[in-house]
């Protein structure tokens, strides 16, 4: 590359301003919405995190809510059974899953079910969110699942034990509380004080635990998307990071921040409908 | 000959904790007929509260109940848990001490009344929500108030709706854990009213569990002493408490002020100890290391209820019949 070429690319990215105007310009260009061009694809970086943010939120929607759906009900049986074996059984489980690291369980996972290992054959793909060439509404559907089942695993089996122990220490919190002595003198079963009366209440500081954490796990995925060859926000930033591609890393630093804001602040807008305490207090 | 509301017989409940096994009742008797309003009286730990859970089998797990508590002639300690979860709360409820913590936060109060009503009862939501509402009219409430959260109430109008829940079921019994404890002397007066005037004309057997003899004397037929687990006098309540024959009992008695008593004013009575630690009872008479009468004998003897006069008992030693050794 010619001594001109670089100076035309410098100039290009206005990379021969000082620093202090360069980051003048990219607040400015910010408050109109304008994130900058990366370097690597030439494309603006807002198009480049809405192109992907989809296929990030099928996966880290989908695994998200299955593990909070798994965690939250594991977690009120194992309070409500506490120091049993089933309560030690399930909290070791999730608690060694948790401390797995995500990429080697990945690549675990890719090694038994994809590339198959004695009797068992390859069932799923290594990775990408879909094959090439397949038609058909149902076909299609159905390429999409197998694709979506070994990353949704991995993600699941990572994520449900922080679901698990938030419920299980809230649900324990409640135990005690003579409300729950109420429910069970007014003649319910044990199953139905603890669906009716414990579990409602129990719900409350799991519910914005359970936010709070839906907003690191866009950026939470990068690992479980690189392992996976996932196209979603997580390829981006690692690719981003290989160059490195410094606007569109920025950008993506930037929206991350702003998901957990925003989750931050729908746990705020949701906890007085589920408390009436915080309603009028 | 019916069998009595409910016939307690050497109840004994005892809590495993860390350090073994703790006697929080020892050798409960006690008999209630229908529509009869007894009180149970002692200081904090004497084992009341326990015996209000024991008697729908509401105990803690690590807690073991021996002996009998026959309601209506069936024993509640080996009835099956389909039976037991039919008679709680239809049969026998409890209004529980603190309102505060003894209703869901979560739930408007309605809905928690109406709750044992749907469960036990085959009635259409309508008439079981109208039934609700003249709950809530009959212990003075306002309708609108089933609406309300906990949090919104008072504590006699929490109370008030402990109540009306108590009473949503026409139970034949319902016992009363310090319904009055939490709350300030006026709503103190205004619920124990409230609770009698329901009871009363009802014909609904009362237990009313409390530390403070004018609130028993007032509400009640009959009362029970409670001291470290056991019943230590029974009678009925107005003569218990005027000529109180359980050294235990007098000093109780003699704890409260009276109005109008210069000397009880000057120096109110009391005990020159704390009741025994339940796992190191002394030997005979645990009220022996604080009694003013004990003679050397309480130290091998722990009395039995005996007979002390028309309808009365007492366990002391100064009350043993001429016949027995």
């Amino acid at each position: 590359m010619s001594a001109a070429q670089l100076a035309e690319l410098r100039h290009t990215f206005a990379l021969d301003k000082p620093v202090v105007v360069q980051f003048g310009d990219y607040l400015l260009r910010l408050a109109h919405g304008d994130l900058g061009v990366s370097f690597q694809y030439r494309t603006p970086v807002l198009r480049l995190i809405l192109e992907h943010l989809g296929a990030t939120v099928y996966l880290v929607g989908t695994a998200t809510l299955l593990a909070a759906a798994l965690g939250l009900w594991l977690g009120a049986r194992t309070a409500w059974r506490r120091g049993g074996a089933a309560d030690r059984a399930n909290t070791a489980i999730a608690l060694t899953l948790w401390s797995v690291p995500t990429f080697w369980l990945g690549l675990i996972l890719i090694v038994v079910f994809a590339v198959g290992v004695g009797p068992i054959p390859g069932l799923f793909p290594t990775g990408g969110i879909s094959a090439p060439g397949v038609t058909g509404i149902f076909p299609v559907v159905a390429d999409r699942l197998a694709h979506l089942v070994l990353p949704c695993l991995t993600l699941v089996a990572v994520l449900y034990a922080q679901y698990l122990l938030i419920m299980r220490s809230s649900l324990l919190d409640e135990m005690g509380e003579d409300y729950l002595t109420t429910a069970r003198a007014k003649g319910l079963r044990d199953t139905e004080v603890l669906r009716r009366h414990a579990v409602p209440n129990a719900l409350l500081p799991t519910v914005t635990l359970v936010f709070l954490q839906l907003g690191t796990v866009v950026s939470g995925a990068v690992l479980v998307e690189a392992v996976f060859s996932w196209p979603g926000l997580g390829s981006l930033f690692y690719q981003a990071l290989t160059v490195p591609d410094l606007p569109l890393l920025q950008g993506l630093f930037l929206f991350f921040s702003a998901s957990v804001i925003v989750m931050n602040l729908l746990a705020e807008l949701l906890c007085p409908l589920l408390d009436p305490r915080v309603r009028t207090g | 000959m019916t069998p009595a509301l409910l016939e307690i017989a050497d109840l004994r409940v005892t809590y495993r904790s860390a350090s073994g096994e703790v006697p929080a009742l020892r050798g409960i008797d006690l008999t209630i007929e229908a529509g009869q309003k007894v009180g149970i009286a002692g200081e904090s730990g004497c084992g009341k509260s326990t015996l209000a859970l024991s008697l729908l089998r509401l105990l803690p797990r690590g807690a073991r109940a021996t002996g009998r508590i026959c309601f209506e002639g069936e024993d509640i300690l080996t009835m099956g848990w389909g039976r037991l979860r039919a008679v709680r709360w239809s049969e026998a409820s409890i209004v529980f001490q603190g309102a505060m913590h003894s209703l869901n936060p979560v739930r408007q109060v309605g809905s928690q009344v109406l709750e044992p009503i749907l469960l036990h009862e085959e009635v259409e939501q309508a008439e079981a929500r109208a039934r609700v509402s003249r709950l809530f009219e009959d212990v003075g409430l306002a309708a609108s108030t089933a609406h309300a959260y906990p949090h919104q109430l008072s504590g006699g109008q929490r109370q008030r709706v402990m109540i009306a829940m108590a009473l949503a079921c026409s139970p034949r019994l319902v016992v009363a854990d310090e319904p009055t404890s939490a709350l300030d002397v006026m709503v103190q007066a205004q619920i124990l009213r409230l609770v009698d005037r329901l009871v009363t004309g009802q014909g609904i057997g009362l237990v009313l569990i409390s530390h403070d003899l004018s609130v028993l004397t007032s509400t009640c037929d009959r009362v029970a002493v409670m001291y470290a687990g056991r019943i230590v006098e029974e009678g009925p309540a107005a003569e218990v408490f005027a000529a109180p024959r359980h050294p235990y009992t007098a000093a109780l008695v003699a704890a409260y002020p009276r109005i109008g008593d210069e000397t009880a004013r000057g120096k109110p009575g009391g005990l020159a100890g704390d009741p025994p630690d339940p796992q190191r009872l002394p030997a005979g008479c645990s009220f022996r290391p604080l009694c003013p009468v004990a003679v050397a004998e309480c130290e091998r003897l722990d009395p039995p209820l005996w007979p002390a006069g028309a309808g009365r008992q007492a366990a002391c030693i100064h009350l043993r019949p001429s016949d027995v050794r």
